[in-house]
């Protein structure tokens, strides 16, 4: 027998990690992968659409609204449940934890849907593993730069070379159980307050 | 010196969030012994879940969700006790200026009378479908709140039936003032300051509030993992006593500014202090200039509103059965009337010496002022707690309240 593929729909504000989860979906051969960003009008979308599965970020604020338009909703032709398979506690745990939920139609075996839900855990892991890894190159090149500042103003002011006003504030960061790049600031801080001209 | 107790709580940025916020950030809940983390969320069904799978110890809850978990009304619903209340009133209905000024055109004044506002809001609405218009689109915050509940039995009151005459739908409350703007909703019931958001942006007249449509009535509570308050009572006794702390602190008009600015902090509301203000004071601007003070507008403690009574939790549970929301039994009763627990909150706040109702539940709307009642240690005040309708709930009597078909106070 020849199972109908999953009409899965994924709502997510967020467009990048929308991606990441339409891409696994469709890599998993899931073929009717709709993704809906605003969630204005999505009764309507609802209804054209017919999911089974509804991919959600907790973010979302109108998950309430959601909820009670698959419980009520006369567009809504076969009730919507959350995903909840009581004896996978862990799944639950994790797909909270990653910050997704799934709702799936009345009726849907659950271990057509797990391995969907277990798809959409593992892409939110992986997408905010990566807005983390940005995040902190991010500050990385912040640090940077306010120590190459740092640096500047110490050449400048002390008439050290580049590697001795690196020396310098390391020396300093260290005894004072600090970061070079907290020191760095301080320092920039204090050369701005005393010389409006330096920052 | 570390804390004895550690607890996880969710709260969603709502202004009766404050007596949990102030616990922590005044130092309430560390006095007891308590760590109280405490983790914004968006979303009720956040909470609900975040409970559910032990995330959170406890939260602040819709006074009616407790009982729709333990009813089976919700998904991933796990046993909740309610031993605490955070505040009494503190919600408006606001509706849009294009509705305002039909509703005026009927005969509504800005004074907040439940009862006239309503009965222009119902001549509009005929008016309204005479002409084959759509039915005009009112938001709550959730199904299970006493937003929806206390909208419903305003309008069914009014001679107005929610269920038909108006469409009700689910917005988020940070949501409603824009929804109202851009006329994708008429009009809304939600807590504050999302009311006065929309007076101070121009869009929006409050038609009536909350403490007007039933005095001194139940709103947000402490909802706790049943699981986890069994296996540690001794902490959920110092916290409860820390609550009771935090929430005399926000009663105390003294403290009105700091709190304000407390709650305006980005990571609990994020709005101004400015806006903060009506619900500390009652003083509320309506729109269009008007401006009125409420009596009891909001009650984070006085009047005794930490108290869970059991008459609020079954006053809940017969508005669910009213509304279809579930089917009405003994145990399902049983259920909703156990699911508040006054017991926790005198064992918790005994050895305080602090004034303590002697009854677990009362008659609601049998007060019409405000009157001193017996209770163990120093003196309660209590109400008015009247329904504008001048109905009477006796938690006692529920199946011929239930057996109530016409709801419609009579037209003079």
């Amino acid at each position: 027998m020849i199972r109908k593929s999953l009409a899965v729909l994924v709502i997510d504000e967020n467009h990048i990690r929308a991606s990441i989860i339409e891409a696994g979906l469709r890599e998993a051969g899931h073929e009717q992968v709709t993704v809906v960003h605003d969630v204005a009008g999505i009764a309507r979308r609802i209804a054209e659409i017919e999911p089974d599965v509804i991919v959600i970020d907790l973010e979302n604020p109108n998950r309430d609204m959601l909820e009670n338009m698959f419980q009520l909703s006369r567009v809504v032709k076969r009730p919507i449940a959350m995903f909840v398979d009581r004896s996978d506690q862990a799944s639950i745990e994790a797909a909270v934890e990653a910050g997704v939920s799934a709702y799936v139609v009345d009726g849907l075996r659950q271990e057509r849907v797990k391995p969907i839900l277990d798809m959409a855990i593992s892409r939110f892991n992986a997408f905010s593993r990566m807005a983390r890894e940005l995040e902190e190159a991010r500050s990385e090149l912040e640090d940077r730069k306010v120590i190459d500042r740092a640096k500047g103003i110490l050449m400048r002011s002390r008439g050290l070379s580049e590697d001795a006003a690196y020396t310098l504030l390391r020396k300093t960061a260290m005894n004072q159980n600090r970061k070079i790049s907290e020191i760095a600031q301080s320092l920039v801080t204090a050369a701005g307050l005393l010389d409006p001209g330096e920052s | 010196m570390a804390a004895e107790h550690q607890i996880n709580a969710g709260f969603i940025p709502l202004f009766d969030s404050a007596v949990l916020v102030a616990a922590r950030e005044i130092g309430f809940a560390a006095r007891e012994g308590v760590d109280l983390t405490l983790s914004r969320e968006t979303s009720w069904a956040n909470i609900r879940d975040r409970i559910a799978i032990g995330h959170f110890d406890l939260a602040h809850m819709l006074g009616p969700m407790p009982i729709a978990c333990n009813l089976g009304l919700t998904p991933l619903a796990s046993d909740t006790i309610v031993p605490f209340s955070l505040g009494l009133g503190g919600n408006c209905v606001t509706v849009s200026n294009t509705l305002w000024a039909g509703m005026a055109a009927h005969g509504a004044l800005p004074d907040l009378n439940p009862a006239r506002a309503g009965r222009a809001l119902g001549a509009l609405i005929r008016e309204r479908a005479n002409a084959g218009r759509d039915p005009l689109r009112f938001a709550v915050v959730h199904p299970h709140s006493g937003h929806n509940y206390e909208l419903r039995y305003w309008l069914a009151a009014c001679g107005i039936d929610p269920s038909r005459e108006i469409e009700i739908v689910i917005v988020p409350p940070p949501f409603m003032a824009d929804a109202l703007a851009t006329g994708r909703i008429d009009g809304y019931c939600a807590g504050e300051p999302w009311n006065s958001a929309s007076v101070v942006a121009g869009t929006g007249h409050i038609a009536t509030v909350k403490a007007t449509i039933w005095k001194t009535s139940p709103e947000k509570v402490v909802g706790v993992r049943k699981a986890w308050a069994e296996k540690h009572p001794e902490a959920l006794s110092a916290l409860l006593r820390a609550l009771h702390h935090a929430a005399r602190w926000c009663q105390d008009p003294a403290n009105r500014g700091e709190l304000a600015a407390l709650m305006a902090q980005p990571s609990f509301l994020g709005l101004s202090p400015a806006l903060q203000m009506p619900v500390l004071t009652g003083h509320l601007a309506l729109g269009g200039g008007a401006e009125l003070t409420v009596e009891d507008f909001f009650l984070p403690f006085g009047k005794a509103a930490n108290f869970p009574w059991k008459s609020h939790a079954l006053w809940f549970y017969t508005q669910m059965v009213r509304w279809g929301q579930v089917k009405h039994s003994a145990a399902h009763m049983a259920l909703a009337r156990d699911t508040y627990r006054p017991d926790l909150y005198r064992a918790a706040l005994k050895p305080l010496g602090v004034a303590l109702p002697g009854a677990n539940a009362k008659v609601e709307g049998a007060l019409t002022a405000a009157t001193p009642v017996g209770s163990a240690g120093a003196s309660l005040v209590l109400g008015p707690d009247g329904f504008f309708d001048g109905r009477i709930f006796d938690p006692d009597r529920i199946d011929d309240y239930l057996a109530i078909r016409d709801w419609a106070m009579p037209t003079s």
